[in-house]
């Protein structure tokens, strides 16, 4: 029993989110199947999202919110411009502006439509009894990130192309991702055409390789593996007329996935040893297909994901099974997933990654029972290197502990903000039962017990090693 | 600063939005004998080294105390003279400058009626007003208010008590309705955090202390062996990240921000804030080091609050507590653990200042509180209701029944009001 409360609170932090009030406890008997059994409940991975636009309606929606407030500059510089002319000497303008009543200021639409996104991913984390399909999320919307900063449907995408397939299907999950609008807009293939097609020779314009570079190097095949440049450009090619429609000229549809035909490049395509006749999207439909079935795929996925869970530099032998795993069951994320939980080497005791800035922030929320404000939490977020779906590069947010370990200081700072305003009212203590239970060390309850303050007491919890590890 | 008071608002409302300064507003108009007196609670949390801030330089037992380390009165920084017999630490020149002007005054060997040492339960006795810890969800000061004669100088309209911080202290929580303010910038990581996750990281986990160690520049000096020295070998005082610069301007930006918030006509009254890092077991540093950077740091509070009252200083009485001392001895680590007796400072231009208070209780090993501690030989209720009933005009016997219960023995001090 003693034995499992160690295992249930290491499992909480490993493949969880951190344990809750009762978490440790209520999974003590049996951690494995209790991590298990997440995944078999029914609609596991997605969320109720009623008040969230599609990725569609946010876009068009923010398209008119832009095109408004640009009539209004314009109209107000028209009318100072008009006020000068009719009252030549008087400087209306500044008037103006020392007169106008100071208006609270109002929440531009897309940070509002970023900021119900964020608070309903972070809820979801918050929610959940344990947190591993939540974790698998977060995992293969970084595998397949789009950025914030080139489009503001990055949260409906990850609800529309990741929750759907995350204990589903690899291929899948591939095809959603590549052929949403928020990924052809993030690595550029909406404005990709083929310098042979239609549009192509009319305009003379031609491919952008980036998201077919992308796609091998990042998402299926993995770096310096089985491809050459030849490959990435036919890619290219067979991607071209994957774009979006037009928001300005299409008010019921605009940003929605088209397949352009007058954008595609004709003609068959070679890619990675294979031809692809020309059938329209269906020619880059049976590249993804094939490119998510390559053992390149399979080991690259494998690897990425024991990196993630497990250590920097993972057991070969975990590496192996996961990536045997993931060819026998055509790439069943689910079963990638039952096979890592049953890995011996998932639960070595020993703690040796470093979460993530954003498991961070949620362990914390979730062993104080507190919801946060989302603008802070998102706020803390981006202060540590991790800002919600603003990845520095299509790579994602790097999964080495090399890149968080400088942000420790940073972390101490939201800590003491933290425990600043909420320590007060909390029982560090508890808080560590709750939090790290069996895990915690007598150092660490020692400088828990010893603190000189309780926002200082619960700082301490919240740095405490084994509570920045997993 | 805001010109404009909000209307007395509930305090959820405020403290959601995070708060840090407590006040509570004893407004405007109609003050009975034409004074309209300002009174700020400033809590030390942590334990503060009374002997540390005001040395009994005139006992024979306190040079061999704490032997080269501890305040004299002639060395390379010599303690400031205070009346013969105590001096001031030299990191507090404006608090000097008030005491010779008549406007400060410092309570010593004085302590609350809590005997233990634990930090939490010590703290919850300053603040709660009550002799023992536990379930107090009332501070001293809120429930004043209620006692606060009508008609007397602190006017019964709109009566508030006031904040600073995401969190009122517990001193000024209360059934009085609590306006809160919280700085811009919350208080930076303390030294003494730092110091002590990194003494937990360095016997868990030696990445994550290497990495803390470069954020406190300790780095270079852990290089070249003066972590490894031995016990009582000269270490250069830590420098930390977050540095006391910053310390220094959070305590002045949230002293002075009070005191502004006091200052108005028609503001709060009466106010607490609180400010944590004494707990000083290691290397405590009182002539040069972390505890004189601190009490200079809190010495800049006390001149931010006394510029920005304004003419109101002359009406003001600020008060610093602890909510224990120190070992008298140090223990192997040039620190001091925790204790009992201590001091309490007073600042204010409505104060009768210029005086040590203080029946010396003597330094020698059986004159100590259980061989340790320096002993109490004044209660911190005394002080306080004397304060309270002077400059509040705070009702004598609610002072006894709510205020603060069961302290009928120790009588209000007399004369501490100009």
């Amino acid at each position: 029993m003693a034995r499992d409360a160690k295992e249930a609170a290491l499992v909480l932090h490993r493949f969880g989110l951190g344990p809750r009030a009762g978490s440790i406890d209520a999974i003590a008997s049996d951690p494995s199947a209790a991590i298990l059994a997440e995944l078999d409940r029914p609609g596991a991975g997605q969320i109720a999202t009623p008040d969230l636009p599609t990725s569609g309606t946010a876009n068009r929606a923010v398209f008119e919110f832009t095109a408004e407030r640009n009539a209004m500059q314009q109209r107000q510089r028209r009318e100072t411009a008009q006020a000068a002319l009719e009252n030549p000497g008087k400087e209306n303008s500044m008037e103006a502006k020392a007169e106008a009543p100071a208006k609270p200021e109002e929440v531009p639409l897309p940070r509002q439509l970023f900021l119900n996104e964020a608070r309903a991913r972070i809820d979801a984390a918050l929610t959940a009894e344990i947190g591993f399909v939540e974790r698998l999320v977060w995992f293969w919307s970084n595998h397949f990130c789009v950025n914030q900063d080139k489009t503001v449907m990055a949260g409906a995408y990850e609800r529309e192309a990741i929750r759907p397939h995350v204990l589903g299907r690899f291929s899948d999950m591939l095809l959603a991702a590549e052929g949403h609008p928020a990924m052809l807009i993030y690595l550029d293939n909406a404005q990709s055409i083929g310098p042979n097609s239609v549009a192509g020779i009319n305009r003379d314009k031609g491919l952008n390789e980036n998201l077919a570079r992308e796609i091998l190097e990042l998402h299926t095949l993995g770096v310096r593996t089985v491809y050459t440049q030849d490959d990435v450009t036919n890619f290219a090619k067979v991607l071209t007329g994957w774009t979006i429609l037009p928001t300005v000229s299409n008010p019921d549809h605009g940003g929605e996935f088209v397949y352009l035909r007058r954008a595609h490049e004709p003609g068959e395509q070679s890619v990675v040893g294979k031809t692809y006749p020309d059938a329209g999207t269906e020619q880059g439909r049976a590249v993804l297909e094939d490119l998510a079935r390559h053992p390149a795929t399979a080991k690259h996925v494998a690897t990425k994901m024991a990196c993630h869970f497990i250590a920097d530099d993972p057991p070969p032998a975990l590496v192996d099974r996961l990536t045997q795993r993931f060819l026998d069951t055509d790439g069943d994320l689910k079963e990638m997933a039952t096979a890592l939980i049953a890995s011996p080497e998932a639960w070595e005791p020993e703690q040796s990654k470093i979460k993530r800035p954003s498991e961070w922030i949620v362990a914390a929320l979730r062993a104080t029972g507190l919801s946060g404000d989302i603008a802070r939490i998102t706020g803390g977020m981006a202060l540590l290197g991790q800002p919600l779906w603003r990845p520095p590069a299509p790579k994602g947010f790097s999964d080495d502990n090399a890149a968080w370990l400088d942000g420790l200081a940073q972390r101490l700072d939201i800590a003491n903000t933290f425990a600043q305003r909420v320590g007060e009212k909390l029982d560090a203590e508890a808080v560590a039962d709750t939090a790290l239970g069996p895990l915690a060390s007598a150092e660490t309850r020692r400088a828990i017990a010893n603190a000189e303050s309780k926002p200082q007491a619960l700082t301490f919890l919240l740095m405490a090693p084994e509570f920045q590890r997993r | 600063m805001p010109t404009i008071f909000p209307a007395p608002t509930r305090r959820a409302l405020l403290v959601g939005s995070g708060a840090l300064f407590a006040w509570a507003s004893v407004p405007s108009t109609a003050r009975a004998e034409g004074r309209d007196p300002r009174f700020l609670a400033i809590v030390l949390r942590g334990g503060l080294d009374g002997l540390a801030v005001v040395a009994p330089v005139g006992d024979p037992d306190w040079a061999k105390l704490r032997s080269d380390k501890s305040l004299t009165a002639d060395v390379a920084t010599p303690a400031l003279p205070l009346d013969g017999f105590f001096a001031l630490n030299p990191a507090m020149p404006n608090l000097h400058r008030l005491y010779q002007a008549g406007q400060a005054t410092i309570v010593h060997a004085v302590a609350t009626p809590y005997r233990e040492r634990s930090h939490f339960d010590g703290q919850d006795v300053l603040e709660s007003g009550l002799p023992k810890p536990g379930t107090a969800d009332t501070g001293w000061l809120n429930r004043a208010l209620a006692a606060v004669e009508p008609g007397g100088r602190v006017d019964q309209r709109g009566r508030q008590a006031f904040a600073v911080g995401p969190i009122t202290p517990l001193v000024v929580r209360g059934p009085a309705p609590v306006l809160s303010w919280v700085p811009p910038r919350l208080a930076p990581v303390s030294d003494d955090t730092t110091m002590r996750l990194l003494d937990l990281y360095r016997h868990t986990d030696p990445t994550f202390a290497r990495v803390l160690e470069e954020r406190v520049g300790l780095a270079a000096i852990a290089k070249a062996g003066g972590m490894n020295s031995a016990p009582g070998e000269e270490r250069p005082p830590v420098q930390g990240g977050g540095g006391i610069a910053q310390v220094r301007t959070y305590f002045a930006e949230a002293a002075g921000a009070a005191a502004k918030f006091l200052a108005e006509p028609e503001g709060p009254r009466v106010g607490a804030l609180a400010f944590d890092g004494w707990d000083t077991h290691v290397d405590e540093g009182a002539v040069k080091g972390r505890l004189a950077n601190l009490l200079g740091a809190l010495d800049g509070a006390i001149a931010a609050i006394e510029t920005n009252m304004g003419n109101a200083w002359h009406e003001t009485v600020v008060v610093l507590v602890t909510e224990f001392g120190r070992t008298a001895r140090f223990n192997g680590n040039d620190g001091t653990d925790h204790g009992t007796a201590t001091v309490a400072l007073l600042a204010g231009g409505a104060l009768q200042g210029g005086r040590v208070i203080a029946d010396w209780p003597g330094l020698k090993e059986a004159d100590l509180y259980e061989k340790r501690d320096l002993k109490p030989t004044a209660d911190l209720r005394a002080v306080l209701k004397g304060v309270l009933r002077d400059h509040l005009r705070a009702d004598e016997r609610r002072l006894e029944a709510a205020v603060f219960p069961d302290s009928a023995a120790a009588k209000p001090l007399q004369g501490l009001l100009a």
